[in-house]
């Protein structure tokens, strides 16, 4: 052997664990070399993954980097991790944000070392899961994510911290619990039709199981992602855990976390059982459309700005639902594009929402106004940030919703016209509160000696809204990577379409009515 | 069709005004503390000068081909491909968008140029130009983009410039309400826009030709005959959706509510977007895909009576306002209710005609209205004007030649483009006598409030305060330059397209192998002048009832606000109430439904949530005490749980509820244990 005994993909997941354990032998009451350690980690894991993207081949769906060690032999458990246009730049997402949330938690004091050790394991956590192609592998990861992110909200959280991060880990438990379930027996009826015991993902996608076990295996995968993503009526965790965390736990949460769902079902969920899938599309498109409206609509009262954008988060992963769940190709890529979208929009919103927070401990929305006089720089850059959310053309979010509602016109065109709407919406709640926030007169005193922007937010800031203008003006080099792993999975679905039983058959039967050409 | 020319200029004319809004957007701060406003408006009005000229050079490269290969394409990239959707950036010119970019880069370049004086006391000035140069980049994108979806980024581009200078003065929340309203109005009106999008796409990718393009589009165009979604025809459906947006972006019944608001905006921003651009796009849009409406009586309908509809509604509110550029907005909607009348009897070089002289003439009245209210000391209300003719003779004497010109008098622009539509409104396939007598009306009515104006404002005695009067001025050259030009503009624009009766229209050739042939007319010259002559003499009675209210006062505006005891005026007055009307339902209702939401999410659905916890909890208490008690009695167990459901539930939770669900999980892996060794 004269590979590497550590692949390039293997690092990037490790490296921000490695940096954990470096900072467990830095005494603790030295934050700035903690904090500089930490930067240092995330930013070589950052550049790693950047020679992931190097050395990953555009033009192919197979999986790539892919690195197998036997892990426990008796159970078929594999070390196996590899990477495809699915989750290239989902992990490059990751790498990305993990330095800038680092700096954006400059100003925390209490347990530096204990807090950037958990934000360090998170990413461990984070990244492995999105490599991950062996179930168990898979599995440890996703609860491995949990734990630090526990503890961030319930330590460094606002002051209804324990009643947030009990109701995230409880929520996201039991969800993952029956995942787990379902895992096994998986695994264990593989083993029954091949004689061979193991929990390989891509070996599982060949097994055919009948559509009445695919049915309630789906539901134990769908429900665990539903709640991460999450999903209409699973959503409620979302709000508490996002206003009571940490700037910088909003922000992993809301960007990376959330897409967990996502992709545990474009990546588990749809291709384990694409004849449950096709049945029950009617309904997740229906939860998806009724996420969008509600979300929006429950966005437009809230107070509190960071609870406006978690509901506005629910509304734009209900896009990213409804495009999956088209099954075409708009549709999917759509939905993989809008993943990044919100995670730079809805990352950068909770950083934009963290800065004023920092300088006026409050984030009620009528706290504020005219801030515009005051820091015009941090408007300025809050503007391009909101319209970005509001899927603006031109701005990377446009590119996303589009695709989407151009893939879910053709699958379900009604309920695609029902998602429309949320453009409308969007618009609404988000002008709204800019207006509120930014516009009008500085009448609060308090208000009136606020610092713009800094050296240090600006170079926070900076990479996000370059990645958010790039994104919306050439999507391509994104977009044609994502392609050739997406189409297999459609193809997978698109050939159950006939086999598949209706139980839902009133939704489907109209649909094929009114595309009577 | 053959394959049009490739150039590589084309591009400039559309990204020069973006390299001046990038310039002055991201340096702009600190050039104009360094270096002062005049380096600033350099920066701003160079690329557009620049962008004018490449025009003239496209327009002389068109004219030196044949007509029917009058194409000149620019293309830059694919912007996105998935699947059979493939979205290039791109840029065509054909005799439809060289009419368009001129009148953008033209009037545009103007309006650039007065700004310097409007805004030269404002602290803001970069701000200003950077978004006066980024609209007029969404603005060149949207006429020259060769795709739907190109066309639609244009479309949303400049609805955010829109927004951005209709609450450029943001301290005033009047302002900053308004811009919110024009971009959530157009909004609605982009849903619309999207869906036709879709319906297009989908329907030709059906038929395996899904694409955006236009020039696509039309070779395929004959694919969405026949077809049918929703109950109806897609080609139907599909402008009907396409035509919401346009109701959107082009102020029209339902969706223009938002243009007599954004003229809290800097006045030159009205007279740019508000009057001689943006809200033209609609029109354009429809004359861009008039193969696709021509398929669709039903929905050239639709357009006809919602054109003449706003015609006539905005007509009645502009008589009776009293701001000075309220009535110009009014007076904008009715205009464009005209272009959409042409358009809607498949006049489409009739629309654009008017679109282009309408843009001379509003512009300069929007600009004349801007060196009014500078003049004034920021007053709009033309109750406390009058007399201004003496202290502002160059803008008296442009305005007046564009109220002329407005007013549908003969020889000039208006009257040439306005009586084209109504000819066509009367004698096209699609038109008929009811529609040009409601046109016809409008126009008298135009006539009326326009003159109302002119000699409410610059005639009579001078209702302004003493200190107001003194400092009447004339504007600057930088101001009266442009207001010249685009009067002499608002008359000879009109002669490149005249009727039929007096030699024919150059300017509906020029379109010719846009729109094909216009209608053939011959042995109709009898009734088109006479038709026209009805035309202006409805015209000159709206004329003679303004000359004697304002400026003879032999007829006290009374006698007609107090018809109908004043109901009438009331209604015209307070614009139907349709303002409250949409507030109370939509506003109200959207308010409603939010709050009922976040309501739902309190009470409902997280009560289930806490509800399941607690009643997990309760029931891991309740094992608890099955294992410790069970011998001494189940009675006392049950009072217990009673006892304790005071609501200390939450310091079990944690670590009884994780045994709890180990205890299901380990439950189910023994069923799926024992169902896989005896199930097969």
């Amino acid at each position: 052997m004269i590979e590497p005994f550590v692949g390039d993909l293997s690092l990037v997941v490790f490296l921000p664990l490695l940096g954990a354990m470096v900072l467990l032998f830095i005494p603790r009451s030295m934050n700035r070399v903690l904090f500089t350690t930490a930067i240092l980690f995330t930013s070589l894991t950052f550049f790693w993954s950047l020679r992931v993207l190097w050395r990953f081949q555009s033009d192919s769906g197979e999986m790539q980097l892919v690195e197998r060690v036997s892990w426990i032999p008796a159970y078929g458990i594999d070390y196996f991790i590899g990477i495809d246009g699915l989750s290239l730049f989902l992990v490059l997402l990751t790498a990305f944000l993990g330095p800038i949330v680092i700096l954006a938690s400059w100003t925390i004091s209490e347990r530096v070392k204990e807090y950037l050790f958990f934000m360090l394991v998170l990413e461990t956590g984070m990244i492995g899961a999105f490599v991950a192609l062996d179930l168990f592998l898979f599995y440890v990861f996703w609860e491995v994510m949990l734990v630090p992110m526990y503890f961030i909200i319930g330590v460094w959280g606002g002051p209804r911290r324990i009643y947030a991060a009990l109701k995230f880990v409880l929520y996201t438990m039991s969800g993952s619990l029956l995942m787990l379930v379902a895992i096994i027996y998986l695994a264990a009826r593989n083993a029954q039709v091949t004689q061979v015991l193991s929990f390989d993902l891509l070996r599982l996608y060949n097994l055919h199981l009948p559509y009445e076990e695919q049915f309630w295996l789906f539901l134990a995968f769908a429900l665990s992602f539903a709640i991460k993503v999450p999903l209409f009526p699973f959503h409620t965790w979302l709000p508490d855990a996002h206003v009571e965390a940490p700037t910088a736990g909003s922000v992993l949460l809301a960007a990376i976390l959330l897409k967990m769902g996502t992709y545990g079902f474009l990546r588990f969920a749809i291709p384990l059982f694409p004849e449950a899938a096709l049945a029950v599309q009617p309904f997740i498109v229906a939860l998806a459309v009724i996420g969008i409206i509600y979300g929006a609509l429950v966005a437009m009262v809230q107070p509190d700005l960071k609870k406006l954008v978690a509901y506005s988060s629910v509304s734009h992963l209900g896009f990213v639902m409804l495009g999956l769940f088209a099954f075409n190709l708009q549709g999917m890529q759509g939905a993989l594009y809008q993943m990044l979208n919100h995670g730079l929009s809805t990352g950068a919103l909770f950083l934009i929402v963290g800065m004023i927070y920092e300088r006026r401990h409050t984030r009620m929305i009528d706290d504020f106004g005219g801030l515009w006089k005051q820091m015009p720089l941090f408007s300025a850059l809050f503007l391009v940030v909101t319209f970005s959310s509001i899927g603006l053309p031109g701005l990377n979010g446009f590119v996303g919703e589009f695709l989407i509602l151009l893939g879910a016109f053709q699958a379900t065109p009604f309920w695609a016209a029902g998602a429309a709407t949320g453009m409308i919406l969007g618009a609404i709640y988000m002008l709204w509160m800019f207006r509120r926030v930014n516009f009008g007169p500085l009448s609060r005193p308090e208000n009136q000696k606020l610092q713009d922007i800094g050296a240090r937010e600006i170079v926070i800031l900076a990479p996000i809204l370059a990645l958010i203008v790039f994104m919306g003006v050439y999507p391509r080099p994104f977009l044609s990577r994502m392609r050739f792993s997406a189409e297999p999975i459609i193809q997978r679905v698109e050939s159950k379409k006939e086999a598949t039983p209706l139980i839902f058959e009133g939704g489907r039967s109209r649909e094929s009515q009114s595309h009577g050409n | 069709m053959d394959q049009p020319i490739q150039t590589d200029y084309l591009r400039w004319i559309v990204l020069l005004p973006l390299l001046g809004a990038a310039t002055n957007g991201l340096l702009g701060a600190q050039l104009q503390k360094r270096f002062g406003k005049g380096l600033i408006s350099t920066i701003a009005i160079a690329p557009v000068l620049g962008s004018f000229l490449l025009s003239v050079r496209a327009l002389f490269d068109l004219v030196a081909l044949q007509p029917e290969q009058r194409f000149l394409i620019d293309r830059l990239y694919t912007w996105i491909t998935t699947g059979s959707l493939n979205v290039d950036v791109a840029f065509w010119i054909d005799p439809l968008s060289a009419v368009m970019i001129l009148v953008v880069t033209g009037i545009g370049g103007l309006i650039h140029i007065y700004s310097i004086g409007y805004m030269h006391d404002d602290n803001s000035y970069w701000r200003f130009f950077t978004f006066l140069n980024l609209f007029t980049f969404a603005m060149l994108l949207l006429v020259t983009g060769d795709n739907l979806l190109l066309v639609f980024v244009g479309w949303e581009g400049v609805g955010l410039c829109s927004y951005a200078l209709i609450g450029f003065w943001y301290q005033d929340h009047v302002n900053t309400t308004a811009g919110n309203k024009a971009f959530i109005v157009n909004r609605v009106g982009d849903f619309g826009f999207i869906l036709g999008i879709f319906l297009i796409f989908w329907t030709l990718d059906h038929q395996g030709h899904g694409t955006v393009s236009f020039r696509e589009i039309q070779k395929f165009a004959s694919l969405l005959k026949n077809q049918e979604i929703w109950g109806g025809g897609v080609a139907t459906l599909a402008t009907l959706f396409l035509f919401v947006g346009a109701t959107g972006k082009s102020a029209q019944i339902p969706l223009y509510v938002w243009l007599p608001d954004a003229m809290q905006g800097p006045t030159p921003v009205s007279a740019l977007i508000h009057a001689a651009t943006m809200v033209t796009a609609g029109v354009y849009m429809i004359a861009r895909l008039h193969f696709l409406y021509s398929m669709a009586p039903l929905t050239l309908e639709v357009v006809a009576v919602i054109g003449v509809a706003t015609a006539l509604f905005a007509a009645t509110i502009a008589l009776t306002q009293n701001d000075i550029k309220r009535v110009l907005a009014y007076s904008t909607i009715s205009q464009l209710g005209y272009m959409f009348l042409g358009a809607g009897v498949a006049a489409y070089g009739a629309a654009i005609f008017h679109l282009m002289t309408h843009a001379f003439f509003k512009a300069c009245l929007f600009l004349g209205s801007g060196s009014v209210i500078h003049a004034m000391g920021g007053e709009q209300d033309m109750g406390k004007m009058g007399g201004l003719r003496s202290a502002m003779p160059y803008t008296f004497w442009t305005f007046a030649i564009s109220v002329l010109a407005i007013a549908g008098t003969p020889l000039t622009g208006g009257f040439f483009s306005k009586d084209e539509i109504l000819w066509q409104a009367f004698s096209s396939a699609h038109g008929s006598p009811l529609l040009w007598s409601l046109g016809v009306v409008g126009a008298g009515l135009t006539a009326f409030y326009m003159f109302r104006q002119l000699f409410l404002v610059f005639f009579g005695n001078s209702r302004a305060d003493h200190h107001t009067q003194e400092h009447l001025h004339e504007s600057p050259k930088v101001m009266t330059v442009p207001l010249v030009i685009l009067a002499i503009g608002s008359i000879a624009a009109g002669w490149i397209g005249l009727p039929e009766v007096f030699g024919g229209s150059q300017f509906a050739e020029w379109l010719e192998p846009v729109f094909g042939k216009p209608h053939e007319m011959a042995a109709s010259e009898g009734p088109e002048l006479l038709l026209m002559i009805c035309s202006v003499a409805v015209a000159a009675v709206g004329f003679f009832i303004a000359y004697l209210m304002y400026y003879r006062g032999a007829l006290a505006p009374e006698r007609f606000s107090s018809l109908a005891g004043g109901a009438l005026y009331r209604l015209f007055y307070n614009k139907y109430y349709v303002d409250e009307i949409y507030q109370a339902i939509f506003v109200r209702g959207t308010l409603l439904l939010a709050r009922t939401g976040a309501w739902i999410d309190q009470h409902i659905i997280d009560f289930i949530v806490d509800g399941s916890a607690k009643t997990t909890a309760y029931i891991s208490w309740f094992n608890g005490l099955f294992d410790n008690y069970v011998i001494d009695g189940i009675v006392n167990a049950l009072a217990n749980i009673t006892f304790w459901a005071g609501g200390k539930f939450r310091k079990v939770q944690t670590g009884n509820i994780n045994s709890y669900l180990y205890v299901i999980l380990g439950a189910v892996v023994l069923a799926i244990i024992v169902r896989l060794r005896y199930s097969s």
